[in-house]
């Protein structure tokens, strides 16, 4: 295979396939946690359980002043690999044409120089990220194979997309079919590991803050 | 209660549902709840962590109800639910947890954990693994009514003492009271000052209430230790009694648990609305005193704080009201560091008082609470459940504090205008 039919087959059928699986997956996952249904609660309620669920889903990104001092590495670092992620994914111009292909709209993007700069940042930081985890106690106890294999399908597109663009070492076709291919990795990975996140963080928080609403705490 | 490992997944199985889907799919392992309990940061084992401990209901939930955890278990990799595995999971579930709600505040992604280690309880506890002081609580609460083993003519004592210091009537079973009020063990026999302060209050407000002699006892060990049917059992008690004494308002007096079992978990214990309603002791206060019907007359000078049961606050919304009665007597009243809905536990809910070997956890975490005291240095502490308030006293003995603790209702009712 040549090089530039390897770009075509990440970018064409392989694409496909991850993009098929992701989705799929998401969905299953999705309706996995819905189907499991709930009961009604019967208790004599004290609040609102959608608009205490609403407000808990915003209200739970800051943490309170407390929870910040006892663990402000967690959440700055975790502050910045998100929002990395973030304008990597979505304001990188390249990207957006990929988005306005699969999607048929777009938005503008961001000045190329910042989005590279969030990308090295975010690299930088998902690897103190990950000393941080193997070295405080409560994490390295908690973690298993999947914290650290996602940990590296997060990085690993950073990682190629930053070579890529730099086009450090390889021609630039193979550095972007690399970079594609990470992503597919990270696609298909998606909807069976921590990843799932990404979705079920709203609804879990939905939960939080129904629970406590109904009996009048806003959580 | 016949135990056996299949009776515990069961359980296990029964408490999974869309919650906890959610919960589970969204944890990232990020630790943070370690920090957010006090049985860790004052004991710091990682094991401790909260998330850790609903391990059992995690590997159920991931097994049986996710596709890839069911094709996980075919191919023979499933993690093991099975009793060595349980039992060591008993000590972190009941005597490293107070099921305080702290960790559910806290958790980034939302998860309730503390939802999730309750539910953790009933399959342990229907596999056989509860620590044994609870298991006798509980079947003392379902043979003689109360966990402590108070039978009615202890009750009956201490009304007749009640009567004779306060010259008041203490009705019992009257029909159509407005109130009926339920008593913890606790207070019958190591608080009777409770029930006095109840007669002098609701007999200057002037409405009616009432005890009765078929369901007194408040407080739900079926919940502490997990076990949803006689947990049921016990609230349908109250329940019918409160039918048949066809009360307005049912009131949960100063216990923590006590309020939740009956306010929160027990319409969904039973699967039935009640056609009463439950308040706690210190929303019905708070309620006279808005109509006028609470006058409180001189000051305590003393520098008072208030420390916020978990059950009462953070996980039953009851956490304006003590503010609102402490503030009618008090002159000097200081809120220790993270008070409110973020407070920390004594250290003893949850049935980790109950559980004698818990005892020496128990008050190592007091340190919390220390921490927290030594921070404004009150005169006297006030609380508004009995369990803490004995837990708080065996935690300040034990660091050489010498604060004295008061109940929020009976200092009330010494400020009663005559
Ligand atoms: S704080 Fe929440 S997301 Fe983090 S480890 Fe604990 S339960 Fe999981
Ligand atoms: S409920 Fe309280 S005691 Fe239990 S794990 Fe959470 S923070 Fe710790």
């Amino acid at each position: 295979m040549s090089e530039i039919e390897f770009l075509n087959w990440v970018r064409g059928p392989a694409f496909e396939i991850a993009t098929v699986i992701f989705i799929a997956g998401v969905v299953i996952r999705i309706l996995e946690i819905f189907l499991l249904g709930r009961k009604r609660n019967l208790a004599e309620a004290k609040g609102s359980e959608m608009s205490s669920g609403l407000r808990t889903i915003v209200s739970r990104s800051i943490p309170d002043k407390n929870t910040f001092k006892r663990s402000s590495f967690k959440i700055v670092s975790g502050y910045i690999f998100h929002l990395g992620l973030l304008v990597t994914i979505f304001f990188f111009a390249p990207h957006i044409l990929l988005f306005k292909e699969v999607l048929g709209f777009s938005w503008p993007s961001l000045p190329t120089a910042i989005v590279d700069a969030f990308a090295a940042v975010s690299i930088i930081t998902l690897i103190a990220v990950l000393i941080h985890r193997l070295r405080d106690n409560v994490l390295k106890f908690l973690s298993s194979t999947e914290d650290y294999l996602v940990w590296l399908l997060t990085i690993l597109p950073l990682i190629t997309g930053y070579i890529a663009f730099h086009r450090i070492g390889m021609s630039a076709p193979t550095l972007l079919a690399i970079h594609i291919l990470s992503v597919e990795l990270l696609l298909v990975a998606f909807p069976f590991t921590k990843l799932m996140h990404t979705f079920t963080l709203p609804i879990a928080r939905w939960y939080n803050g129904a629970i406590s609403g109904y009996r009048g705490v806003q959580s | 209660m016949s135990a056996s490992l299949e009776k515990g997944i069961k359980a296990l199985k029964k408490e999974v549902d869309s919650t906890v889907g959610a919960f589970f799919s969204s944890c990232v392992n990020c630790g943070m709840c370690a920090e957010a309990c006090l049985f860790y940061t004052e004991s710091p084992c990682p094991a401790r962590t909260p998330i850790n401990k609903t391990e059992p209901l995690r590997r159920i939930w991931k097994q049986e109800y996710t596709l890839i955890g069911r094709i996980g278990k075919m191919l023979g990799l499933a993690k093991p639910v099975d009793h060595d595995f349980l039992e060591h999971w008993e000590k972190l579930v009941y005597d490293s947890c107070s099921l305080c709600g702290r960790c559910s505040m806290v958790c980034p992604v939302g998860i309730d954990i503390t939802a999730l280690i309750r539910k953790t309880r009933e399959g342990l506890a229907a596999a056989g693994h509860a620590p044994e002081g609870l298991v006798g609580a509980t079947k003392r609460a379902v043979t003689i009514g109360s966990p402590m083993g108070v039978k009615l003519p202890a009750l009956m004592a201490q009304i007749k003492h009640v009567e004779k210091d306060t010259g008041l009537k203490i009705p019992m079973d009257q029909q159509g009271a407005e109130y009926m009020l339920l008593l913890s063990s606790m207070e019958i026999m190591n608080f009777p000052e409770f029930i006095e302060a109840i007669a002098k209050i609701f007999d200057k407000a002037g409405v009616s209430w009432t005890i009765s002699s078929e369901a007194f006892e408040a407080t739900n060990s079926g919940l502490q230790i997990g076990v949803s049917d006689i947990a049921a059992e016990l609230v349908q008690r109250v329940v019918d009694a409160a039918e048949k004494l066809k009360v307005k308002t049912v009131i949960s007096p100063e216990c923590g648990h006590a309020y939740m079992a009956i306010r929160w978990d027990g319409p969904n214990l039973i699967g039935k609305a009640f056609n009463f309603k439950v308040r706690h002791i210190l929303e019905v206060l708070d309620e006279f005193s808005k109509d006028g019907r609470l006058k409180i007359t001189g000051k305590e000078t003393q520098k008072l704080t208030y420390h916020d049961p978990c059950q009462i606050s953070r996980r039953g919304g009851v956490i304006d009201q003590p503010r609102n009665l402490i503030n009618l007597f008090a002159e000097d009243f200081v809120e220790m560091p993270e008070a409110g809905k973020m407070n920390w536990c004594c250290g003893a809910g949850g049935g980790v008082s109950s559980n004698e070997r818990a005892d020496e956890l128990r008050l190592k975490v007091f340190q919390r609470k220390k921490d927290q005291l030594d921070v404004i240095k009150p005169d006297v502490i006030i609380s508004a459940c009995s369990n803490c308030r004995i837990h708080l006293e065996d935690g300040l003995e034990e660091y050489n504090m010498e604060i004295p603790l008061m109940s929020l209702t009976e200092t009330l009712a010494e400020h009663l205008e005559e």
